[in-house]
């Protein structure tokens, strides 16, 4: 089965969501990097952009297809993990740690699950 | 409603994951598309290629038929050969991309694409002449291609020498595999040299397990669609519905040496001369390698100094260059190797490159 922390929150869309002293990091899940398959280009907002709750910040290629990154918050982007940027398999080798950005000034969230209940959405989703 | 293949649940337990495909549920992967079309090119790969669709030619007119029919030129060819083929309407358009094999002057062996199947029946049956009898037996036939540089020495597990098919694009029409009669062909859809094998459904479970079990200590592994389409993308070999279509016609798709337009006739010659006739304007097929980063798709739009020029019909990341490829139709005058133009990659204008085809040949 797919691993979720149960320390992060998680968005429907498969984002994880984890707080840092008042600084909001983002990144996939288990289950978002197994449906995506090999992961070979991640497209990522620059620092000082604004991403928006509920909106594209980005997207993601794997070898099969392309899938929008959601934003989990409203805020300003602080910092990139260029080291994902670099080498996107990182994401399908731990995804937990291959945070994709960190936001501050939040302003607004997504409605957000925890791990058991993202656990069942995903099982929803199948 | 999708149907399965009879390999389905050999494909659930060695946990690849399903998708619908041309009427049928697929693995599209079972541990990755990346390692799979990797075991490809540097030792052997299985698919599962069951949705295939065949169709038997039969009768002293059946030569003809296949004269009339397709693009190709079927009047000199030995028994044995098998030799690709477009297919048009009248207009030029694709009905479909195929090939045919030869098993006697009287008896052709037609293996079509899953989706079009019953369109290039019923196409078929429209125009044949008096004297050839068709049969579509699809429903009965299981095909999987194992394919790749260790593909030979798996097949002499099972087979001694003078059972595998010795040249590229040639076939024996009964082989038997422990018990199963068996048709083999030197083809494939990879760019690298290997088998297709077709059995009756019943058999091919048994020959499934028993070309994985022999082919493990060469690094054989079963691949999926994903694989299918980057390797067949790398050798820069059409998919039907993507560089061939009811309105790109094969001389669009630069598909000339299987399009014999000295032959007396056959559907479509008048409409392919007259699309040759477009000159510099006439769309053709070129090859795309990314200079920015991102990854090229099917369907993105391309610009040369601003003004719309064509689109890619495939495209990928490589895993093999490890770089995004895609083939695209552009007009002829800006066709030439080495013009960088810019592709609509999701709003965002990434600059590629038109590079030779195919994007990857085998050593």
């Amino acid at each position: 089965m797919f691993k979720n922390p149960e320390e992060l929150k998680y968005a429907k869309t498969h984002e994880w969501l984890k707080e840092e002293d008042g600084v909001y990091v983002i990144g996939l899940t288990d289950f978002a990097q197994d449906a995506l398959g090999d992961v070979v280009f991640v497209n990522l907002p620059a620092v000082d952009d604004e991403v928006k709750a509920g909106e594209s910040l980005g997207d993601i290629e794997s070898v099969k297809a392309v899938s929008d990154v959601f934003s989990p918050v409203t805020g300003r982007v602080v910092e990139v993990n260029e080291e994902v940027v670099d080498d996107p398999a990182l994401v399908n080798t731990d995804p937990y740690a291959a945070w994709l950005i960190k936001v501050a000034d939040v302003t607004e969230f997504e409605e957000l699950l925890d791990a058991a209940a993202y656990a069942e959405h995903c099982e929803q989703e199948g | 409603m999708e149907l399965k293949t009879p390999l389905y649940d050999e494909h659930v337990s060695l946990k690849g994951k399903i998708v619908p495909f041309a009427g049928y549920l697929l693995p599209v992967q079972y541990e990755g598309v990346i390692k799979e079309h990797l075991a490809v090119r540097q030792a052997c790969g299985l698919f599962d290629v069951s949705h295939m669709g065949e169709i038997t030619f039969k009768g002293e007119t059946a030569t003809q038929s296949l004269n009339h029919l397709l693009t190709n030129d079927y009047s000199k060819m030995s028994l044995g050969k098998v030799r690709y083929s477009p297919m048009c309407y009248e207009d030029g358009g694709t009905v479909d991309d195929l090939l045919v094999y030869k098993f006697a002057e009287d008896y052709y062996y037609i293996v079509v694409n899953a989706s079009n199947r019953h369109k290039d029946f019923a196409h078929m049956k429209e125009n044949i002449l008096e004297g050839t009898v068709i049969e579509d037996i699809s429903d009965s036939v299981a095909q999987v291609a194992l394919q790749g540089p260790r593909a030979k020495e798996v097949m002499l597990e099972l087979l001694p020498e003078e059972s595998i098919p010795a040249k590229y694009y040639t076939a024996i029409e009964h082989v038997d595999i422990e018990g199963m009669d068996c048709m083999i062909s030197f083809t494939g859809y990879t760019g690298e040299n290997g088998y297709e094998i077709y059995t009756a459904n019943e058999n091919v479970v048994k020959l499934w397990r028993l070309l994985l079990e022999k082919g493990e200590k060469y690094g054989l592994i079963p691949c999926g669609l994903g694989a299918r389409d980057t390797l067949r993308l790398e050798a820069a070999m059409p998919l039907y519905g993507h560089e061939l279509s009811e309105t790109i016609s094969p001389v669009e798709a630069a598909l000339d040496f299987a399009i014999k337009l000295d032959k007396e006739e056959f559907i479509g010659k008048e409409a392919l001369i007259k699309v040759k006739e477009r000159g510099e304007e006439m769309l053709t097929r070129v090859g795309l390698g990314i200079i920015d980063k991102g990854v090229l798709r099917e369907h993105q739009d391309i610009y040369l100094n601003d003004e719309l020029i064509g689109h890619t019909t495939s495209g990928t990341y490589s895993p093999l260059l490890q770089t995004s490829i895609a083939m695209a139709l552009v007009p002829v005058k800006y066709s030439a190797l080495d013009t960088v133009v810019e592709v609509d990659v999701r709003g965002r204008r990434l600059k590629a490159k038109i590079i030779n085809l195919p994007f990857y040949t085998k050593k």
